[in-house]
């Protein structure tokens, strides 16, 4: 009991401490007067932006999640056919993984405009962005994860008689769930941050908008409102992974007492 | 009654030999097992046997149907207990059933049927992690009982486990076999535990390898009780071990 209290004060309130003095520090040195507002305004001041633009950054944020959902769930579904395609044809796997690297290769902020101009300024260029950012991570880390697979296990599966898609029900695909989530995580806080950046080049919605708005106005304290706003959301995200992970996975979370 | 037999089969790897005209049978009820030293092609044969590999030439027969490179048809434990860690023990024993295509809860309960018989009461919602290396053999037997009740290939079944589980799961298998009607071919390099388990060994020896030896154990009033301090024990073990 004890030591479970020690574990908790290290995990929540070391972390959480740290932040506090940041926050501190920031905020005395605004008071002191040691960098002019404009340039840097105080932690206070960006709460005071934070709640009185709060109903118009909840408007902005729901765009932005918005476009997040739907490009994960495709990006995630294209990296998923993808990684089961490449898997069970070889030829494709030797043909389209150099292809899949190279479209990490090619910076976000240099397709997006051209998404842009092709696709028009509302929600398409975004998910699009989001979709080739997301697929990445789940195809690559789930082709990992099916290779993972106990060529043992397969072998005992195979020796009762299982089909090829037996075998990637009963095997592949759950050996292949720990990579999945962990490119998940990944995916997710990279699917805020592409939202983001899209709307940046161009739109009409969303916190990117806002947040070249209120750069034009030189509103830094708004700004950093969405700084944060956007920290947090991928924050959020993160944290439902990792439910969504012990949900799915149970083993992997039970307490291993050995009481038979 | 004849349930397996294993005719004339040899199978090369990269043009070497690996097993050399293999012939053998396993009758009804029978423990029958297959000793040699490692590297003499044990696990190729069963590999063989259970249809995973292709022989290069002869063939399988299961009651007299030719089952050479048909998987599914005999049940095979391979060495390591191989259950599943994201499935829970009783998931993982109706999984032959499943994959036979029997649906999820009906496989379910024709496993629970046998976890008392198997002393796996109340692992069902276990995982795997969370039972001991005995118990976790325990239901890697359970699961190859589930696929067939025919025919059982164990590949060393019980070498991961310590002398003491050892003779506990012996006794505690011999009891099952006794209940159960199950016709086992069984690999083990223990010299020991060939002896007090089978009724028949077949000594396999040499690179390419060839079943040099069939030696049938017959114990004084049949019973494997403390058989392996009897003189009679000590005897097959100097005969088995001149011919290895």
């Amino acid at each position: 009991m004890k030591k479970k209290l020690q574990s908790t004060i290290s995990k929540l309130a070391l972390p959480a401490g740290a932040v506090v003095a940041a926050l501190v520090i920031w905020q005395l040195v605004c008071s002191a007067g040691l960098v002019p507002s404009f340039l840097l305004p105080s932690p206070i001041d960006v709460g005071k932006a934070f709640v009185t633009d709060f109903s118009l950054l909840f408007s902005h944020s729901c765009v932005t999640l918005l476009e997040t959902f739907i490009g994960l769930v495709l990006g995630i579904a294209l990296g998923f056919v993808l990684a089961l395609l490449m898997d069970r044809f070889r030829l494709l796997y030797k043909m389209l993984y150099p292809l899949i690297v190279i479209t990490q290769t090619v910076p976000t902020v240099a397709i997006a405009p051209l998404l842009v101009l092709w696709f028009g300024y509302e929600m398409v260029p975004k998910v699009i962005l989001i979709v080739i950012i997301v697929f990445f991570p789940i195809a690559v880390n789930l082709l990992d994860g099916y290779r993972s697979a106990d060529n043992d296990t397969i072998n005992l599966l195979r020796s009762m008689g299982a089909s090829k898609t037996q075998i990637l029900r009963y095997v592949k695909l759950p050996s292949a769930l720990g990579h999945f989530f962990a490119g998940l995580k990944i995916a997710v806080s990279y699917a805020v941050v592409g939202a983001v950046i899209s709307e940046w080049l161009g739109g009409f919605k969303g916190l990117g908008v806002y947040m070249t708005r209120v750069k034009k106005a030189y509103s830094f304290d708004k700004m950093f409102a969405v700084i944060f706003l956007i920290s947090a959301l991928s924050l959020i995200l993160m944290w439902l992974v990792k439910i969504l992970e012990k949900k799915f996975m149970p083993w992997k979370y039970r307490n291993n007492q050995k009481s038979i | 009654m004849t349930k397996l037999e294993v005719r004339h089969v040899t199978f090369a790897y990269e043009n070497t030999n690996i097993i050399e005209d293999i012939s053998l049978k396993l009758n009804e009820n029978e423990l029958v097992c297959l000793l040699g030293v490692s590297g003499s092609g044990k696990t190729t044969l069963f590999n063989v046997i259970s249809g995973l590999q292709k022989p290069d030439s002869g063939s399988v027969l299961l009651n007299g149907n030719d089952i050479t490179e048909k998987p599914g048809n005999v049940s095979y434990m391979l060495q390591k207990d191989l259950l599943l860690p994201y499935r829970t023990i009783e998931d993982n024993v109706a999984l032959p059933l499943i994959i036979k295509g029997v649906k999820k809860r009906e496989a379910r309960e024709k496993a629970s049927e046998h976890f008392a018989d198997f002393g796996l009461e109340g692992t069902q919602k276990r995982f795997p992690s969370e039972l001991s290396g005995g118990m976790r053999q325990r239901a890697a037997l359970l699961r190859t009982y589930m696929f067939s009740g025919e025919v059982a290939l164990l590949d060393e079944p019980f070498s991961a486990l310590d002398a003491l589980t050892k003779h506990d799961i012996h006794s505690w298998y011999l009891d099952v076999m006794s209940r159960i009607k199950l016709s086992t071919l069984f690999i083990t390099h223990d010299i020991d535990e060939a002896i007090l388990l089978s009724d028949r060994i077949y000594l396999l020896n040499g690179k390419p390898g060839r079943i040099t030896d069939e030696i049938i154990i017959e114990r004084p009033g049949g019973s494997r009780e403390n058989f392996n301090l009897t003189g009679e024990f000590l005897e097959y073990k100097r005969k088995i071990l001149s011919k290895l």
